[in-house]
């Protein structure tokens, strides 16, 4: 028999440091849904998501109760909708975006990842239609999620298109400026995007997918915190190990979840993300675990190298622990969803520009940070442009997700409720970037030797 | 189905009567027990086989979950898989 200290400190981890399974993600193949009459192609949609997801919430609710962890998140991701879209005869994607909400209040989920359009290389009439419609979808729908693809490490960084999203991201927090922009939070600009991410807002089910799949994202910053105080002042090497035994462990539980629920749903077991994904409440903080490592704050010097090493370790610890590994997979630092970093903004010790190197090594990149309502597209798009290159030269996701608080300037603070938190609005550069913005074209894919 | 039952709380006279009768009366077997004082609470668990709960697993956590709070105890019931998986390699 297990012995009791082991159950108890599982217990423990559950109910004073935040152990969760933070998603249970169901992707859904929507390419059987295409059609020349868009009204048609929505109701497929609608009809398909909540066939395929009726008891997804459920056994969602089934397993936590029987296991006795949390399942914060149950959602659903489907095929870029640029894809399904794209053969109808309509230019306003809305409609798709109204269809997906209303099946995902249907079912139960309280986010529908894949109003996405992968436009890399370049832009078929689908994805154009689709970006443009973004700021609408997303203001006029709940609980859609959108994210566009700029660029690759093998493709290069379509210019075009980080030009274009910075024009949405504009439209987008205009259209939504009674609630402080809160389209933007729902909608990602990625470098590399992977296929079976099952976290919000980013996810989508990848052209190379299969029919159905479970994807889980575990998570756990609260618990890592914990370890490492039973580590203080010890080398690295001892901080090291503790996060890969403790990642090791939360990730076994990960894997059990997703089994158990690909089992009940009777739909294969797709991917574990190990990701350490932070919430507002005390506790369950990334910034406290690089604090915990010895700086006073997260932003000081050396958190770079901090966050280096905790993204590292959880891989390490992690990847043993799940027979398969994927998506995202590393910390998240995402700004307004985060105490510790929510405080170290407003000390002013935290900048984009230490972000921006943060996203060098961790997971994903600039993630929920609002910047003032008057920041232009060009210089919106400037930055996606830097996070894209970081994302193509180091062959790594990087992604953006700001929010340009309408009406706001910096010191003021986005509040989006829940999950999503509150954004402390941060400045931008004094520069200005537009001539470069408006070169457009492609900045081609680097050379991947001579490595310097 | 094996699972664990841990029982919680401030330490009386008769808690492990209370609890295995109830167990009992729900058909729960109890094939291991371990109990000890941790500041102050007592604290026990046991392992235990569900396959003769006719209702679902849910309903049972849920009794016990009420029955408990009823004698001031907590007392969840969980899979014993989870603790496996966290565990043991």
């Amino acid at each position: 028999m297990i012995n009791i200290n082991e159950i108890l400190e599982t217990n423990d981890m559950i109910d004073n440091r935040h152990l969760d399974i933070r998603t249970i993600t169901m992707g859904i193949s929507l390419r059987d849904c295409a059609g020349s009459d868009a009204k048609v192609v929505a109701d497929k949609i609608y009809d398909k998501v909540t066939k395929t997801a009726a008891n997804l919430v459920k056994t969602g609710g089934d397993i936590e109760r029987e296991f006795g962890i949390p399942i914060v998140n149950k959602r659903v991701s489907v095929t870029p909708i640029a894809m399904v879209a794209e053969s109808c005869d309509t230019e306003d994607y809305t409609i798709f975006a109204h269809a997906l909400d209303r099946a995902a209040k249907e079912i139960g989920v309280n986010f529908i990842g894949g109003f996405t359009a992968l436009v890399h290389k370049g832009f078929t009439v689908g994805d154009t239609r689709l970006i443009r419609s973004i700021p609408r979808a997303l203001a006029e729908t709940e609980r859609v999620c959108a994210s566009v693809n700029v660029a690759t490490t093998r493709a290069g960084i379509n210019m075009d298109a980080v030009r274009m999203m910075g024009e949405v991201i504009k439209e987008a927090a205009d259209l939504t400026s009674a609630t402080g922009g809160f389209a933007c939070a729902k909608l990602v600009v990625f470098a590399n995007a992977v296929e079976d991410n099952p976290f919000m807002a980013g996810a989508f089910h990848g052209v190379g997918e299969p029919e159905c799949v479970i994807n889980v994202g575990v998570s756990g910053p609260g618990v890592v915190k914990v370890a490492l105080e039973a580590a203080k002042g010890q080398p690295f090497d001892v901080v090291a190990d503790t996060i890969k035994k403790t990642a090791f462990r939360v990730t076994r539980m990960g894997q059990l979840v997703a089994r158990e629920a690909s089992l009940r749903l009777g739909v294969p077991f797709g991917i574990v993300d190990l990701s350490l994904a932070p919430t507002p409440a005390e506790g369950d903080s990334v910034a406290e675990i690089l604090e915990e490592m010895g700086l006073t704050s997260v932003g000081a010097h050396g958190t770079t190298a901090a966050l280096a090493l905790l993204n590292d370790a959880v891989k390490k610890g992690g990847v043993m622990a799940s027979s398969h590994v994927g998506g995202l997979s590393g910390a998240f630092i995402p700004v307004s969803e985060d105490a510790g970093m929510i405080r170290a903004v407003q000390s002013g010790i935290l900048t984009i520009e230490k972000l921006e190197a943060m996203t060098c090594v961790c997971s994903v990149g600039l993630d929920m940070i609002a910047v003032p309502g008057d920041t232009s597209a060009a210089t919106i798009s400037a930055i996606i442009a830097d996070e894209a290159a970081i994302g193509v030269v180091n062959n790594k996701t990087t992604a953006v997700r700001i929010i340009p608080a309408p009406n706001m300037g910096v010191g003021d603070v986005v509040d989006f409720g829940g999950l999503l938190g509150t954004a402390p609005v941060m400045p931008v550069s004094g520069g200005f970037s537009d001539e470069f913005i408006a070169r457009g074209g492609r900045i081609p894919a680097p050379l991947h030797s001579l490595r310097n | 189905m094996r699972a664990i039952v841990t029982v919680v709380g401030n330490d009386r006279v008769g808690i492990i009567a209370e609890v295995s009768t109830l167990l009992a009366q729900s058909g729960v077997n109890i094939l291991d027990i371990s109990q000890t004082v941790l500041q102050e609470f007592f604290t026990m668990v046991m392992l235990v086989d569900t396959a003769a709960y006719s209702g679902p697993f849910a309903e049972l956590a849920e009794l016990l979950e009420t029955r408990g709070r009823d004698i001031a105890m907590s007392i969840r019931i969980q899979r014993e898989d989870i603790f496996e998986a966290m565990h043991r390699i």
